[in-house]
């Protein structure tokens, strides 16, 4: 059964498309990767799925619920974590998720201990009552995950979750998301461009460029379509999205990946 | 929406689906209640961790009071009435620093975007009204803490107070009222604007207007025609009449307090849901 389903979405901004007739379909319980350069669209994708910005044309479906008439409902079954840093430095751990146990509406009995396994599990609780801004990158990006996932979503969007993170941090974060997925079945949709990653921890991936999708299936079909023996996920990167450098990612996307990378020192 | 009308007796359906309506509205009603004062209480929390910006805040209305307020009482330049004019500019004063504090908020607002905070926000389940207007009630709870600062300094300067609990308790909801109208207001800007520096341009534009076209520190009556006019229609001096009459021992209001509150409430509640609106567009 498809979870999260596209049909054509396309999302315009003036003249240019940011996203072009994106038709995606993802299982239940998939650990989806969207890749691409920068500015292939990927983020754009993501804030639609997520509700945050509408398309411009075609629709989608997250969890049976129509993304632009139900979009309560779809706030309500997914968790997101968007690209920039987003936990608040200036409140402690265990603040950044209460506010959003409460939010969620996770009734009053149940908010501390859930508040509590939240931490617990992203080996956070030594660090729950010291401000945020304290934290080193790795542990920031398990809080956001943590609060994301406080009123267990069906879906969880992620976008670019280890982009500026040290390759131990960028470990630990991947390990708290696939016990996540392990534990309850949550189907986790991501974007990356670490073809490393993509390779190891998806089932399916899908490379976008220029807002289409240039492929799509698993890692090892689409090393396949590529051919050669010691095909790598960066190989058919290349091949389906890299023939130019100067594709992708505007000022703004920069500087705001660079403002990110910068608060994860 | 479905209503599950398949539960339903056929007789007195209508009732039925009547006292249901009602009852999901309430539950609307006190879900947004709810949602706004947990924003409100995020930002109590972020204060509390850091309060030192309520003191430099501060600084300069008690400048005003101290200053400004001191020479004109002397050389009487002003006409005010029975008050003198220390008397007349405090409140102005408690209006003008809510005024301060909350028009540039936006800025925070687009901080928290640049951030992702917004995003986050956005992609749960609170109404987006409940986020404008728990920002706005924060920026009550900042305004009323200067509130504090320009009663000790007032007591200090011998202006003459109306204690009177429910008199204070007006004091209150006005400057939460003042702070909701303007913090709003700043929202709305960030949203159109969306960037720090076309933001701050802006705020700069607005404050002294805002504040000089209005009762705050003289009164309308000696303004040349064309900006008694603006002056009316500018909500801060809406605040100013109700807090002259509710802070001050003796002091009167030009266009009744009941009207100021009701102008600045149907004023902040018109705000609130046009941000409500413009919030989303903020992170587009």
């Amino acid at each position: 059964m498809s979870i999260l389903e596209t049909q054509a979405l396309t999302r315009r901004f003036g003249e240019a498309v940011a996203v072009d007739a994106l038709t995606i379909s993802v299982e239940a319980g998939e650990m989806f990767g969207l890749l691409g350069p920068n500015g292939a669209g990927k983020t754009t994708a993501i804030k639609m799925l997520t509700t945050l910005l509408p398309p411009t044309s075609g629709n989608a479906r997250v969890a049976g619920f129509d993304i632009v008439h139900h979009a309560a409902d779809v706030r309500r079954v997914i968790g997101y974590v968007p690209q920039m840093l987003s936990a608040d430095g200036s409140l402690t751990g265990y603040e950044n998720l209460l506010i959003f146990a409460k939010l969620y509406d996770i009734p009053g009995a149940e908010r501390e201990s859930r508040v509590r396994n939240a931490l617990a599990f992203m080996g956070l609780v030594d660090a729950a009552d010291k401000l945020v801004r304290t934290y080193s990158g790795g542990m920031i990006r398990r809080l956001e995950t943590a609060q994301s996932f406080l009123h267990r979503p069906r879906v969880l969007f992620l976008d670019e979750p280890t982009l500026g993170l040290d390759p131990l941090a960028r470990k630990a974060v991947w390990e708290h998301i696939e016990q996540l997925r392990a534990s309850y079945g949550t189907t986790i949709f991501l974007t990356t461009h670490l073809m490393e990653e993509a390779d190891s921890l998806c089932n399916r991936v899908a490379i976008m460029h220029r807002g289409k999708v240039a492929a799509i299936g698993s890692p090892a079909e689409l090393k396949a379509q590529v051919g050669g023996e010691a095909t790598t996920l960066d190989d058919v990167f290349i091949h389906y999205a890299g023939s130019t450098l100067d594709s992708g990612g505007g000022y703004r996307e920069t500087s705001r990946a660079r403002r990110t990378a910068r608060r994860l020192g | 929406m479905r209503l599950q009308e398949q539960d339903a007796p056929r007789g007195g359906w209508a009732s039925l689906a009547l006292s249901r309506g009602v009852a999901k509205a309430m539950a609307a009603i006190a879900a947004f209640v709810e949602k706004t004062l947990v924003i409100a209480e995020l930002e109590a929390r972020k204060l509390r961790h850091d309060p030192t910006e309520l003191l430099t805040r501060a600084v300069q209305p008690v400048l005003w009071l101290l200053v400004f307020g001191q020479v004109f009482t002397r050389i009487r330049a002003i006409p005010t009435g029975n008050l003198r004019y220390i008397d007349f500019m405090a409140p102005g004063i408690l209006a003008q620093s809510v005024l301060f504090i909350s028009i540039f908020y936006g800025i925070a607002i687009i901080w928290e975007r640049d951030l992702g905070i917004v995003h986050k926000f956005l992609a749960s389940p609170t109404p987006r009204a409940a986020l404008v207007l728990g920002k706005a009630l924060s920026a009550g709870v900042r305004s009323l803490a200067q509130g504090l600062v320009i009663y000790v300094v007032a007591v200090l300067l011998d202006v003459r107070m109306n204690w009177n609990p429910l008199a204070l308790v007006g004091v209150f909801v006005v400057v939460v009222l003042g702070a909701a109208f303007f913090s709003t207001l700043s929202l709305i800007i960030a949203c159109l604007v969306k960037t720090r520096e076309r933001f701050m341009g802006i705020g700069q534009l607005l404050t002294m207007p805002l504040f000089f076209a209005s009762n705050a520190i003289y009164p309308i009556s000696i303004m040349p025609g064309w900006l008694q006019v603006i002056s009316r229609a500018n909500p801060l001096t809406y605040e100013v009449d109700a807090l002259r009459a509710l802070m001050l021992a003796g002091g009167t209001s030009t266009y009744r307090v009941g009207w100021d509150v009701l102008i600045l409430l149907a004023a902040t509640a018109i705000l609130v849901i046009v941000g409500g609106r413009l919030y989303p567009t903020v992170v587009w």
